[in-house]
């Protein structure tokens, strides 16, 4: 039992079942003419972002107002950590200001899981990425966007049984692979590896699924592609020899989409290098790219999980 | 009996044990028609009225006095449904968790908006309706209409239709369906 979401792969099908469900109720809420509810009014959450980003943390921004609950920016890069202060003391510092929830993204693997451990039940903490391990809201947001292509909603037994996964691409550095993996194979969905082998995760126990460095061979029997960022930021330049060689191999590349079943449905946690993990034109002109589906039913499954911890009075199991 | 009313009942996750048949399943067509008729009556007609039926035990009653007003004035009445969760002003003291869905799909705008439930009780479900319906625009009118109205009530509402007044202790249990409603309480 946990005031906290850190990870998927630490919670039971049945949990991440009631949060794709909860999410169903607000999609509904975003498609009001007026997309705002008091649920979380008086409510505070602080946005603790160690690592850049722009996406999640608007998503996890809006879906809070949309709940109508305060939200304040820690400034980590002008903070007191930056003189010096322990990640401690500031935590506590932020506690003692009378803050709800922390929502924090941060570099290195499993420190949203410490702080949730040293602020233990007084409040509620929320993992947005942390560095290789976990990004449990894009697993989330990626098994709804697939339920509710398939299904229309995810409904109170969610289940992408039937449905043949690949994650394609530098799946060895990337968090949102390992919590797409936890929600697709709790949902019950066949999950494919695809990556370069240098690309490929090295904790293989850790991984019981199919791993193949062959696109085209497994293409024709995928459901979905659901394609990772290269992440110049996290490898060495050396890592991947050649980017053209990645495409040629990887990429969905305009003469590979053209070899790719209609039905074939497209995912990508953004942003997207274009030209190098799919093509201008294939992106712009495809039918099932889902991306901006992605995008916007994050927003409803973070608005779940904040409303989860901090409204509904019941804790994750 | 509606799946909110069992879980806010203490003890909580007890058995529902009827004790007395308040009314039948004939008493309640007849509550509902002479509503349909009070409906039509007061608002001179159907035009602009849209039935909202709160979840989750407002919905079957909703669709009886949807086709009852068919029935009567030939009108099909607009229905949405409506799960007032996330408005509710104990969020956070107890649990408290979205039932059922949302769906009202027109502009309330303008409308005679009849609120349908079927129990009455101490008024907080339907304050936060009042405030769950401005979020789908502004509407002329918002009346209630309720089976039962058993009383206990926190808040300044009351009912425009009712099918029958039913004085309760706060204890008791009341069990609104079309086959009749039941009073009696919920035991462990």
């Amino acid at each position: 039992m946990s005031k906290h979401l850190i990870n998927l792969a630490d919670i039971d099908r049945d949990a991440i079942r009631e949060l794709l469900h909860l999410t169903d109720r607000f999609v509904e809420v975003s498609q009001r003419p007026i997309p705002k509810v008091p649920a979380l009014r008086g409510r505070t959450i602080a946005m603790i972002f160690f690592e850049d980003s722009t996406r999640t943390r608007m998503s996890f921004d809006l879906a809070a107002k949309r709940l109508s609950a305060d939200v304040i920016d820690f400034p980590t890069h002008t903070s007191s950590l930056s003189k010096g202060e322990s990640l401690q003391d500031t935590v506590d510092t932020i506690r003692a200001l009378g803050v709800d929830a922390l929502v924090i993204r941060h570099a290195s693997d499993g420190l949203p899981g410490e702080v949730a451990e040293a602020v233990g039940e007084t409040i509620s903490v929320i993992n947005a990425g942390d560095g290789l391990n976990a990004h449990p809201t894009q697993g989330l947001l990626d098994a709804y966007t697939l339920c509710q292509h398939f299904h229309g909603t995810a409904g109170s037994e969610a289940s992408l049984s039937g449905i043949h996964i690949g994650i394609v691409g530098d799946v060895k550095h990337s968090r949102v692979a390992r919590s797409d993996l936890a929600a697709y194979r709790s949902l019950g969905a066949k999950v494919t590896i695809v990556a370069p082998p240098e690309l490929q995760p090295t904790d293989l126990d850790d991984w019981p699924v199919d791993i193949t460095d062959d696109l085209d061979a497994v293409l024709p029997s995928l459901d979905v592609v659901g394609l990772l960022r290269i992440q110049k930021e996290r490898m060495d330049e050396t890592v991947v020899s050649s980017i053209d060689d990645y495409i040629e191999r990887y990429g969905v590349t305009e003469t590979r989409a053209n070899k790719m079943n209609d039905n074939l449905v497209i995912l990508h946690p953004g942003p997207v290098n274009r030209g190098i993990e799919i093509a201008d034109t294939v992106l712009d002109k495809r039918a099932n790219v889902l991306i901006n589906q992605q995008v916007t039913n994050g927003v409803a499954v973070r608005m779940a999980v904040l409303f989860r911890l901090l409204g509904s009075g019941i804790e994750i199991d | 009996m509606a799946d909110r009313e069992r879980r806010m009942t203490p003890p909580y996750g007890g058995v529902f044990v009827a004790r007395t048949t308040v009314l039948d399943a004939a008493q309640v067509h007849r509550a509902l028609t002479r509503i349909s008729h009070e409906i039509i009556e007061r608002n001179q007609g159907l035009e602009d009225v849209v039935l909202v039926a709160l979840q989750t035990g407002g919905v079957e009653i909703a669709r009886l006095l949807s086709r009852l007003l068919f029935e009567i004035d030939g009108v099909d009445v607009p229905t949405g449904t409506l799960d007032v969760a996330l408005y509710r002003d104990d969020i956070g003291l107890r649990p408290v968790m979205p039932e059922a869905e949302t769906d009202i799909q027109i502009d309330l705008g303008g409308k005679i908006v009849v609120l349908v439930d079927d129990v009455l009780f101490t008024g907080r479900t339907i304050r936060a309706a009042l405030d769950a319906l401005t979020d789908f625009g502004r509407p002329r009118a918002v009346q209630l209409a309720v089976v039962i109205d058993r009383g206990h009530r926190e808040l300044p509402i009351r009912p425009d239709f009712v099918g029958k007044n039913l004085p309760t202790r706060r204890d008791e249990v009341v069990d609104v369906n079309p086959e009749g409603v039941l009073l009696g309480e919920m035991r462990k």
